[in-house]
């Protein structure tokens, strides 16, 4: 363990340098979020995962945002437990029918205010599953979204320039509203 | 219904047909059928004579119609759903789900407990049902190739490699032999990434952070390796029926190399670290233990098996290319404990390093696919690979036009789920994420 620990110490960080926020986001975000929102969240974002209906596919990339390569803590966001200790909500998946009511319940239980995130192709509009009787469609049918990150699914450096592009509109109008 | 005789290692796929829209239930004489029959029940309104729990599985009473695969009707509102009765002095619920805790799929289960002590684990299962059997009806094999891929996105290249399989057989077509190699590099690049992760998980369940991060950063190192290969970190769409997409990329060997030093330098001392950390060992020795006999009965796969002394690996016994063609061995333990389950994949991730060497030193030159084009003909095929978790069986029929006319995918949850109920048991409700972990069955696999 040791050999492990100092090694880590001595040999600097993994960590690489953050990507520049997406633009596309910023354009979608400026739309969707209001001020009062943005000046009462300011810098710091705490996230709630919910799996309303994905392969497990956008889960694991998510998963990596943790990792010692893009380290998502270092922006100030993580992921919380419960939706009562979130400000985003982050979901993936096309909405099952089977998993809408217990979405609608993660997000009335989370505090205002509050924003939504709809991760991978299929949170969209239910993408390749749509057309199936089992599937509500894309997160927006369900709960509003504010910002939607694509991709099958989107890697954890598309999934960053997202993030940063929320944390960037949060930090803008805190400073400016 | 598909049986595998191991001895000759073979599989045979019965077929009968049910006139008055019922069959006789297997579950009767063999518990492992149930949740398939309750599933048949509930998604084509098929009755199984003689099944023991009549409930409906999957079907969670929120699609507005009954029996979807077969002959849908709509509904009015469901009746609840009756877990199993636990009864005696001082013995409390915790429901816990659809929604968990961490980033993982949703899923309910109903402990009932006797202080920390779990008497009886339900699982209630269905959450991610996207009805993949209907989309698939009538899909061209493109489409159809791209659901296969994710009906469980973590084994994305088992379930495209097990579906161009089906698809090979019942066309009778013969992939390039390149491309069975790619296939094969491809799938352990996918076992690697999942086992790093998973027992960088497991440890991180029993509150060692350090393995969690160090297996993270070799897990990410296999995925860049991967996407380095073949230009997706999760390789989604690189299997496709007759051979792969494309080509590996020039740069692709090189990438792989280095991911196996690097490995090799940094592994044995994580393996090491779990082995000597005393605390560590406190909570995955003797924790969750899956009994040799139920292991053999359920035909468990993967690490969940042969942690349990079932010794089956599809690319040993069922030998599809190019495995004949390589060396490996198939680690076998029988202590059947949450520790067993990590060392399996221990071993397995050594194992799958030898395997990406002697792939990437014996890759032959030459085509990468075939044409695949319809016989004009109705036809059936199976084909069955070895994800990481276990076995996944896709058996498919196509119409005369070459598009998919039914196709049932079958992941090796659906013989672990249940297993995962009796291992917990007698067990304290904090070491449930352990065993939870250490079996990391698919949800999405198994909802469908």
């Amino acid at each position: 363990m040791r050999r492990t620990f100092f090694e880590s110490l001595s040999k600097g960080p993994l960590t690489e340098a953050p990507p520049k926020p997406d633009k596309a986001a910023l354009a979608e975000l400026a739309k969707s979020i209001d001020r009062a929102a943005r000046a009462k969240l300011g810098r710091s974002l705490s996230i709630r995962e919910v799996d309303a209906g994905s392969c497990n596919g956008c889960e694991l990339e998510i998963h990596a945002l943790n990792n010692a390569f893009y380290d998502l803590e270092r922006f100030g966001l993580r992921f919380v437990a419960s939706p009562r200790h979130a400000d985003v909500l982050m979901v993936t998946g096309p909405v099952t029918k089977n998993m809408r009511d217990a979405l609608l319940r993660t997000y009335n239980a989370t505090p205002d205010p509050k924003w939504v995130v709809a991760v991978g192709n299929c949170a969209v509009d239910g993408g390749i599953f749509a057309d199936s009787y089992a599937v509500a469609g894309g997160v927006k049918d369900v709960i509003p979204v504010d910002l939607h990150i694509r991709g099958c699914p989107p890697s954890p450096t598309e999934l960053l320039k997202g993030l940063l592009a929320l944390l960037e509109s949060a930090n803008w109008k805190a400073h400016s509203g | 219904m598909a049986l595998l005789d191991q001895a000759a290692r073979d599989i045979c796929v019965l077929t009968y047909v049910c006139k008055d829209r019922s069959f006789p239930s297997v579950a009767a004489k063999h518990p492992p059928a149930l949740r398939l029959e309750r599933a048949i029940e509930s998604l084509f309104g098929l009755k199984a004579v003689g099944l023991p729990d009549p409930r409906p599985w999957l079907d969670l009473g929120s699609w507005d119609v009954v029996h979807p695969l077969g002959m849908p009707k709509s509904t009015g509102k469901p009746a609840p759903y009756a877990f199993l009765p636990a009864e005696g002095e001082g013995l409390h619920q915790i429901p816990v789900g659809p929604v968990h805790a961490g980033i993982i799929e949703p899923g309910h289960f109903r402990f009932t407990a006797n202080g920390e002590r779990v008497v009886r684990l339900e699982e209630r299962l269905g959450y991610v049902h996207k009805g993949i059997e209907s989309l698939m009806a009538g899909a061209s094999l493109k489409s159809a190739g791209r659901l296969a891929g994710r009906t469980s996105g973590d084994s994305t290249v088992a379930y495209a490699c097990a579906f161009a399989q089906a698809v090979e057989a019942a066309l009778q077509l013969t992939p390039p032999l390149r491309a069975t190699y790619l296939r094969a590099l491809a799938a352990e690049l996918e076992r690697l990434a999942n086992h790093f992760g998973d027992i960088g998980a497991i440890c991180n369940d029993a509150s060692f952070a350090l393995m969690h991060a160090q297996c993270g950063i070799l897990r990410e190192r296999t995925l860049r390796a991967a996407e380095a290969c073949f230009g997706h970190r999760l390789m989604m769409d690189v299997v496709i029926p007759g051979g792969v997409a494309h080509d590996m990329a020039q740069q692709g060997a090189a990438a792989v190399r280095a991911l196996l030093v690097e490995v090799r330098r940094l592994f044995p001392r994580l393996i090491e670290l779990y082995d000597n950390t005393a605390s560590l060992q406190d909570r995955t020795v003797t924790t969750g233990i899956v009994r040799a006999e139920y292991a053999r009965q359920f035909g468990a796969g993967g690490y969940v098996g042969r942690a349990s002394g079932r010794n089956f690996d599809a690319r040993r016994d069922l030998r599809y290319a190019p495995y004949g063609d390589l060396k490996f061995e198939v680690p076998v333990l029988e202590a059947g404990d949450v520790n067993a389950r990590v060392w399996i994949r221990i071993r397995e991730i050594e194992q799958s390093l030898s395997l990406v060497e002697q792939i990437l030193a014996a890759l032959p030159a030459g085509k990468v696919k075939v044409t695949v084009r319809s016989n004009g003909r109705i036809c059936e095929g199976m084909g069955v690979t070895e994800a990481f978790r276990g076995d996944v069986l896709v058996w498919l029929r196509l119409d005369a036009k070459g598009r998919v006319s039914r196709c049932h995918l079958r992941d090796a949850s659906w013989f672990q789920w249940p297993l995962l109920e009796v291992a917990i048991e007698d067990n304290i409700v904090a070491d449930f994420p352990l065993c939870n972990k250490s079996f990391n069955c698919s949800y999405s696999g198994h909802d469908l």
